[in-house]
């Protein structure tokens, strides 16, 4: 007899994503499916969705869901878990919509403490706008709207999510991932369960910042772009666990 | 018959609760009435000052501009109201702080000492309640008992403060009706 | 109904919003609108609902449209620059077709204008407000009981259009106290069975979105909501006359306006003035028709409003160039008195000049 070794989660529809090849977005959506899968939750799952590459994920996920507008998806998402308080509510967000429109509402739905999780898809240029210029660009990168590079005398360094975010008491849940390799993934889904178990045990506010590729508008081959990635985004963006409910971790 | 009355004076002095307690009053009798505070940066310093309409009719225009009664707490207020009075209107002046009295003399002028009287009483909080006391016996817009009735609605969790009260109120009215 | 007690305008809304069965507020404070936010951040706790006050008006509107999403009563208030913050969303929240309410106690503008009572956000509340095809219902009352009961018919309204409803209501109706009477409670919402409930069940996810990203597929949702508008425009006209059977002027106002000119119609009936008040309790939809009925009898119109001139062009549309409309208002905050407007109709009907 056969065995399914590998299949398609029960929160995923069979619907094929519409994403770059080499994007991340298809991994980390499958990460999250997973994850809501393993803590049989899909039946009291919603999920708000973004303005981004990731507009149309509620295409692809098999739960409720709302779209939110652009940077706003934790303020919706406030509102759904104030209603339903048993619902197992997330906001998946990339760096243009969290860290930039939306840095008050990520902001306070953190000091908050609210009972929600985030998924924050962090790869350093607007996708879906065609490569503008995130406020995660590192210095110097060369992006549609920073033709020249990022100047920091201009326009400031880019901001660190995570780090902003730990000072905050209401979030008991920090970490930063990658899914460049195996190992990674294994880890990253591994933080993506943590942060739903923070929320599922009423703690406070949860956040994975996945570090992810964009070779379509970094202008390289899926293989260089993970390159990339690597050589500049983790040195500014280190992996780790920034805070958990025990006490502050590294 | 409709009553459009202006209370004033300065933050503290307790004006808008006057006119809430005479509008109370009027809803307890089945009148029409109706209370609109001034607000915003003329409440910090200078006049507040609140509208009050007691009326057998449904009230048009919140907003008293013609008032039949005006109270004036401090001199500002007198300044500020003392021409808008109708004629043949009451001007009710707090002579304890006021030291002119009208300039008119085609309204019926009532000088009412009503931080003195409330020292007397033993309670300087007291002194809109004084000129409360004399705005009723004045324009007769509601019945005394009634303002009483409304008060110890107001104050339900309070009922101690009655009795200081309705000595006030009284002391004011007896300014109009004699002792 | 229960026996009347006094309340302010703003207090009213909250309690009226309670006994209408909305158990969630999301709001940030703004004057003259205080009171409301306050006094659901006292009710709110007390009958198991939920408040909580936002980082911006923005964040608010958008827990709004997660909760509404969701399935809740909910309602949101603000005045006029906060309600700016807010049109975003509330365009979002009309194209998902989600069921709120909103009250903007309106004050004097543009930018941060003043505090002072004001009607001149009527094009921004009756035309849209935020991007897009849309309509607000929007209510306007003009006494604290009718603020009472525009909410809870606003909530209804929401409810059975799957619809955003404002309350119109300016700094002035906020704030003034009168006698109101509360009703025991509103009609029981309908069942929501496309909220974003957790699936429980259910085979098919649902998905509370405004976004169509096929052209074709996006003007068939707008086919679909221009015809929503128009069976509300069939059914959901709401005015007042007063003293209008015979009148040869015919002042249009709305709110706290609209309590001045019944007076200044008093003071003109007084002198034999034939002069009556048409009042909109609905600002959308206008009432067009009952409006323009008007017109074979009055011989001239007359907008009066706390703004430079917007709802005379819906007074103008009512008549369609059958008779002339004048137009008289204050801006900044400043409020018409009734001796003011009454100049104003002198002025129209004899000649006069005023003193």
């Amino acid at each position: 007899m056969a065995e399914i070794a590998f299949a398609r989660p029960e929160s995923l529809r069979d619907v094929p994503f519409h994403y770059c090849p080499g994007c991340h977005h298809g991994i980390i959506h499958r990460l999250v499916a997973e994850v809501i899968d393993e803590l049989k939750v899909r039946d009291r799952t919603v999920g708000v969705m973004p303005v981004g590459c990731s507009v149309l994920a509620y295409d692809y996920f098999n739960f409720d869901t709302q779209e939110a507008a652009h940077g706003r998806a934790p303020a919706v998402a406030t509102g759904v878990k104030r209603v339903h308080p048993d619902n197992v509510v997330f906001s998946y967000q990339g760096d243009g919509d969290l860290a930039s429109i939306g840095c008050a509402e990520i902001v306070h739905a953190a000091a908050r403490g609210e009972k929600i999780t985030t998924v924050f898809v962090n790869n350093a240029i607007y996708g879906m706008t065609g490569g503008q210029m995130a406020p995660t660009s590192l210095p110097d990168q060369v992006t549609t709207t920073s033709p020249y590079g990022r100047k920091v005398e201009s326009v400031g360094m880019p901001i660190k999510v995570c780090e902003m975010l730990s000072t905050l008491d209401g979030a008991k849940y920090i970490a930063r991932v990658a899914v460049n390799n195996p190992a990674n993934m294994a880890k990253a889904k591994a933080a993506i369960k943590k942060a739903f178990e923070v929320q599922l045990s009423g703690l406070g506010f949860a956040i994975v910042e996945v570090l992810s590729t964009c070779p379509t508008n970094w202008g390289m081959s899926p293989l260089e772009a993970v390159g990339w990635m690597e050589k500049n985004m983790m040195p500014y963006y280190p992996l780790g666990v920034f805070k958990t409910p025990e006490g502050v971790a590294k | 018959m409709t009553h459009e009355i202006v209370m004033a004076g300065f933050g503290g002095q307790g004006v808008m609760l006057m006119g809430q307690l005479m509008t109370y009053a009027g809803m307890l009798e089945n009148k029409h009435v109706s209370w609109i505070p001034s607000y915003g940066p003329e409440m910090r310093g200078g006049t507040a000052n609140c509208s009050v309409i007691i009326s057998d009719e449904p009230v048009g225009a919140p907003i008293v501009s013609e008032p039949t009664t005006v109270v004036a707490m401090n001199l500002p207020s007198l300044d500020k109201f003392e021409a808008a009075l109708q004629a043949g209107g009451n001007l009710i002046i707090n002579s304890s702080l006021i030291e002119r009295s009208s300039k008119r003399s085609d309204v019926n002028v009532l000088l009412v000492p009503s931080n003195d009287i409330a020292n007397e009483l033993g309670n300087a909080k007291v002194a809109n309640m004084v000129v409360l006391g004399t705005i009723i016996a004045a324009t007769k817009a509601v019945s005394q008992e009634s303002v009483l009735k409304a008060f110890a609605k107001m104050f339900a969790k309070k009922p101690e403060l009655l009795a200081i009260n309705e000595q006030a109120i009284k002391r004011g009215a007896a300014l109009v009706n004699g002792k | 109904m229960a026996e009347k007690i006094l309340m302010k305008g703003n207090e009213a809304i909250g309690e009226a919003a309670v006994v209408a069965g909305c158990r969630h507020y999301f709001g940030y404070p703004i004057t003259p609108q205080s009171e409301l936010i306050e006094y659901m951040a006292k009710r709110m706790p007390q009958v198991n609902g939920v408040f909580l006050q936002a980082e911006s008006e923005v964040a608010a509107i958008n827990m709004v449209y997660g909760a509404a999403g969701a399935g809740a009563r909910v309602m949101t208030s603000s005045s006029s620059p906060g309600i700016s913050l807010k049109q975003e969303g509330i365009s979002y929240i009309a194209g998902a077709e989600l069921p709120c309410v909103i009250v903007n106690m309106a004050r004097g503008g543009p930018g941060l204008g003043s505090i002072q009572p004001g009607q001149c956000d009527y094009f921004q509340a009756t035309k849209g407000g935020g991007h897009g095809d849309y309509n607000n219902i929007v209510l306007v009352p003009n006494s604290v009981q009718e603020l009472v009961d525009c909410t809870v018919l606003a909530f209804e309204l929401a409810d059975k259009y799957r619809n955003p409803v404002m309350i119109l209501g300016d700094g002035a109706l906020g704030q003034m106290m009168e006698p109101v009477a509360f009703p025991d409670k509103a009609a029981e919402a309908p069942a929501k069975p496309w909220a974003t409930t957790g699936l429980k069940g259910r085979k098919e996810p649902n998905v509370i979105n405004s976004l169509h990203i096929q052209a074709p597929d996006l003007e068939k949702h707008n086919y679909h909501l221009q015809m929503k508008y128009k069976t509300i425009k069939q059914n959901e006209r709401r005015w007042e006359e007063y003293r209008t059977e015979d009148a040869e002027l015919v002042l249009v106002a709305y709110g706290i306006t609209a309590r001045v000119v019944q007076s200044a119609v008093d003071m003109a009936r007084a002198v034999g003035l034939k002069v009556g008040l048409f009042r909109p309790i609905t600002a959308w939809p206008f009432p067009y028709e009952e409006l323009g009925r008007l017109a074979k009898t009055a011989k001239g119109f007359m907008a009066v409003e706390l703004s430079a001139g917007q709802m005379v062009e819906d007074v103008r549309l009512s008549v369609v160039g059958s008779k002339p409309v004048y137009f008289y208002g204050r801006t900044g905050g400043m409020i018409c008195t009734p001796k003011e407007v009454f100049g104003i109709v002198k002025k129209i009907m004899l000649g006069e000049e005023e003193k």
